[in-house]
């Protein structure tokens, strides 16, 4: 369930990032005010780890697929949240520079997606609860398997959100929760039981590495009220800052709040509507663009697209033809680059 | 409408389990191509990453029809590619196997959005199929951006940039960390895959039990080597701080670089250069 | 401190789940000597070698490091004085770069950059790979990653090499190169291994270890020849002192010359076969 640059705003992508970003720098401080300096490789390892494990597939009986160790959850009990949250986030960085899986701008969400969900909501108030300190198998996978779930589900809808609320894909609302919710279902009970049945691997072998995580002082909820408030009220902000930026700009969140309005959820809608398209009236430049908005406004159903921007035949063809001269010019200069490199070796 | 959804998405699944092991190997062929020595390698990380990072954002800010605005883009990675020195192919076989994610969602987009935006001679063309070309178009130029980064620079040296940069030790330390071991832990992990397949002779996969145990090794494994290098980082006097050496120089030629780039991509963002030429060009004919 | 000395004194270690690793060890190594420590799989070769720069602590007895006793106040001079060469090179070699390794522990030790530059050079120069300082670890063979260990011990400019099985999973000839690098090194030197032809060529003194305790004690070549204490310490004559494989007699250094040059017609010479273990 990785987000990809592709599929999203950059508002949405720069207020998911700044909330990353704060995220990291609570964890990073965490990390270096706990006094425990075996944590850094063990961080650095876990990490690798989470690599090397997912090489190893087991079949799901009766379907032919098979599942692996996705390892947010169980990063979160074998190195607390804070931990845990840096070790998911250099994963997916890496898995974002190498694999480009997603892309740097959806990195944020992509971090925080599968990074605060299972180490900052699920392991503290599912599994930790559960467990309380007193492990045994039973609770060991009690607690594994419904936070596994739960931080997927989590994860899940804030793909939704974010997509949504990027505008770029079509996908309505309720049709892709109804995707994605129960397929992440699936993969958060099989998550749960690779987590459960690792976990208790280790928990039986070596007791001392699964219990004391489970054990110190219950997360400092007092600590951490301030942050989610900072970083909400950061989310907010850097929100609000992206959408008049990016309704200065003829596209971008406005775009969403547009779709959106096909829905029910937002109430109010005239009002936005109108200020919006006021606004972008007022600040639209480049009219030859063929951009400004001058079609009449959808309403009702949330299939139907805006008929803005309104091309016409002539327009577009003219941007065929320059896009495939363009292209071909930068392949050009591409080429030419490369032989004149190649000659001066 | 929501059944081929579901079945699509299982297939996403099941993709991506594969794609771990297949991908892993390339990060070394990434490094070597990063120890290149044009004047592109040299450049000052920093230079690099700021000019990838607003390439980035000037890409994702189009709106969801723009398509042909976009294009002028690719002249980025191209001309990156050209004077790195890097291998174009490679690349791009790179960007067409990743990330099927945003084809998958993308997909949608023509089967939701019919509504014909315009006609290229007698056919229509509905908003959804320019709105995934948009998407497609978007995802090539964002990967490529990402990989010809990492090419030109190398991984460790964009983590130092990071720091640089002002991204928290602790996490940069973590991306050191972790980068220079996942050779070593898929290595340990491929051998136990290796031993297991010598004595199954079915080619049936692995069930859950079986499983479960391998993974729990190569866990503890895992948890006794991360003992095994603090001992080594402790004889060595580590007391909590990792140090690093490596100094960096932020010259003219890097603010020219990113000067530069800014200018064309902000430009290139709001002066559809593809549309103007068109224009002009089919000006001529009529 | 000058004197590169070390003094164990009736060392006792229990771990925390009841093995004992130690069980009353007490020696003494001089100044500048070169010590083999054997024993069989389990032995508390590795136990000990961890005290010797205070990694473990003894439960019971004394332990001193030219002069000063190996406790928490002193580990600092301790660790600075000794340098730990460990199994693994993965284990040892954590940074980024071959440079950055080297690097470490100067830098850590706070010395400025330039005399830490200078450190890092010349240590990798010791080791011969100076043409590695910009690669990553994981592009190294095993050799060269040996090397850039042991470098990487050396930069700290150490008094005493402790060496956890230097030679393993060497190929035969990077195994020739480290022995005579080693034999180049005036450093007190300890060598944990199983390599016990490697340990007649690079120690006269060697330390025989079983169950927690030295069964023996004394001159390399006097130990490997008692069959009986190598059998009970688990332990096999090194290679080089067997019957020689094509005729069944015994060979040791000292015949070696005239039975083979007179007796047989068949070419081999023991002793510089490179074996691999």
């Amino acid at each position: 369930m990785h987000m990809a640059d592709a599929l999203i705003s950059p508002a949405v992508g720069g207020a998911i990032w700044a909330a990353t970003a704060g995220l990291i720098a609570y964890s990073s401080k965490k990390v270096t005010e706990g006094l425990d300096d075996s944590k850094v490789p063990l961080m650095g390892v876990l990490g690798a780890f989470i690599f090397a494990a997912q090489m190893i597939n087991f079949t799901i009986p009766a379907t032919g697929s098979s599942g692996h160790l996705g390892g947010g959850m169980i990063l979160a009990i074998l190195l607390g949240p804070s931990a845990a949250f840096l070790t998911i986030a250099s994963v997916l960085t890496v898995q974002a520079l190498f694999f480009a899986d997603g892309g740097l701008l959806a990195l944020g969400c992509n971090i925080f997606n599968l990074g605060f969900w299972p180490c900052f909501v699920a392991y503290p108030f599912i599994f930790k609860r559960i467990v309380n300190g007193q492990s045994s198998q039973g609770r060991i996978f009690a607690g594994a398997m419904l936070a596994s779930v739960a931080a997927l589900q989590l994860g899940a809808f804030s793909v939704v959100l974010q997509t949504l609320f990027s505008g770029i894909s079509e996908l309505p609302f309720a049709t892709f929760v109804l995707m994605m919710q129960p397929i992440h279902l699936a993969i958060g009970v099989v998550e749960g039981f690779v987590t459960a049945a690792v976990v208790g691997f280790v928990w039986k072998a070596r007791p001392e590495i699964v219990t004391p995580a489970s054990h110190p002082a219950p997360i400092d909820r007092a600590a951490l009220r301030p942050v989610l408030i900072g970083l909400l009220t950061c989310a907010v902000i850097t929100g609000a800052a992206f959408s008049w930026f990016a309704s200065a700009n003829p596209d971008g969140l406005e775009w969403s709040m547009f779709k959106t309005s096909g829905h029910e959820e937002l109430e109010n809608r005239d009002g936005i509507h109108a200020s919006l398209r006021d606004l972008q009236e007022k600040t639209a430049f480049l009219p030859d663009y063929g951009f400004k908005a001058d079609g009449e406004e959808p309403e009702g159903e949330a299939e139907s697209p805006p008929s803005w921007p309104a091309v016409d035949a002539g327009t577009s063809v003219a941007g065929l033809v320059g896009g495939a001269l363009t292209l071909f010019m930068a392949v050009l200069i591409g080429l030419i680059l490369k032989r004149r490199g190649n000659n001066a070796k | 409408m929501l059944l081929p959804a579901g079945f699509l998405f299982l297939f996403y699944g099941c993709f991506t389990m594969f794609k771990i092991d297949s991908n892993l190997f390339d990060i070394g062929r990434m490094d070597t191509l990063a120890t290149g020595d044009t004047p592109l390698h040299h450049l000052d990380p920093r230079a690099k990453l700021i000019t990838t990072l607003v390439f980035i954002v000037a890409v994702v800010s189009f709106g969801k029809y723009e398509v042909s605005a976009m294009i002028p883009f690719f002249i980025f990675p191209l001309v990156q590619i050209a004077y790195g020195d890097l291998p174009l192919t490679y690349l791009l076989r790179k960007v067409m196997i990743v990330s099927p994610f945003a084809i998958f969602v993308g997909i949608f987009n023509p089967l939701l959005d019919r509504e014909i935006l315009f006609h290229f001679g007698s056919i229509g063309i509905s908003g959804g199929w320019v709105s995934y070309l948009s998407i497609l178009m978007r995802f090539t130029l964002t990967v490529m951006a990402a990989l010809t980064l990492i090419a030109l620079t190398g991984f460790n040296t964009v983590c130092l940039a990071l720091e640089k940069l002002a991204v928290p030790k602790p996490f940069v330390v973590q991306l050191l960390f972790l980068y220079r071991y996942i050779f070593v832990l898929t290595d340990e992990a491929a051998r136990l895959m290796r031993a297991r397949s010598l004595r199954v002779f079915e080619s049936k996969g692995m069930g859950f039990k079986p499983f479960a145990s391998m993974v729990g090794h190569l866990l503890l494994r895992t948890l006794d080597r991360a003992q095994r290098i603090h001992l080594a980082m402790c004889c060595r006097g580590f007391e909590g701080h990792i140090p690093i050496l490596r100094p960096m120089r932020f010259g003219i030629r890097e603010v020219i670089y990113v000067a530069a780039w800014t200018m064309v991509f902000t430009l290139l963002r709001f002066y559809n250069l593809p549309m103007k030429l068109g224009l002009f060009i089919t000006g001529l004919f009529t | 401190m000058s004197h590169h000395t070390i003094d164990g004194k009736d060392l006792h270690y229990i771990y925390p789940d009841g093995t004992i690793g130690l069980n009353g060890i007490s020696f003494h190594i001089g100044h500048g000597e070169s010590v083999a420590l054997v024993g069989a799989n389990g032995a508390g070769k590795s136990t000990l070698l961890m005290h010797l720069n205070g990694c473990l602590t003894a439960t019971q007895g004394e332990l001193s490091i030219g002069g000063y006793p190996v406790i928490a106040k002193n580990l600092k001079v301790v660790r600075r004085s000794v340098g730990m060469v460990f199994q693994d090179p993965d284990d040892q070699l954590f940074m980024p770069t071959v440079f950055d390794d080297v690097a470490f522990g100067p830098l850590n030790l706070g010395f400025p950059v330039a005399e830490v530059e200078r450190k890092v050079t010349q240590a990798l120069e010791t080791v011969g790979v100076p043409h590695l300082c910009k690669r990553p670890p994981f592009k190294l063979s095993g050799g060269e990653k040996r090397a850039v260990a042991i470098a990487s011990v050396l930069s700290m400019s150490p008094d005493i090499l402790v060496m956890d099985e230097p030679s393993s999973s060497l190929d035969p000839r990077a195994r020739r190169r480290l022995i005579e690098l080693l034999k180049t090194f005036e450093h007190t030197k300890i060598i944990a291994t199983h390599d016990l032809d490697m340990a007649m060529d690079l120690c006269q003194r060697t330390i025989v270890l079983h169950g927690g305790r030295i069964t023996a004690d004394g001159p390399t070549r006097e130990i490997f020849q008692n069959d009986a204490l190598l059998a009970d310490s688990g332990l096999e004559k090194p290679l080089r002192m067997q019957n020689c494989p094509q005729c069944g007699n015994p060979c040791t250094d000292e015949t070696k010359d005239q039975v083979h040059s007179h007796v047989h017609d068949h070419a081999h010479v023991h002793g510089n076969v490179p074996h691999d273990h």
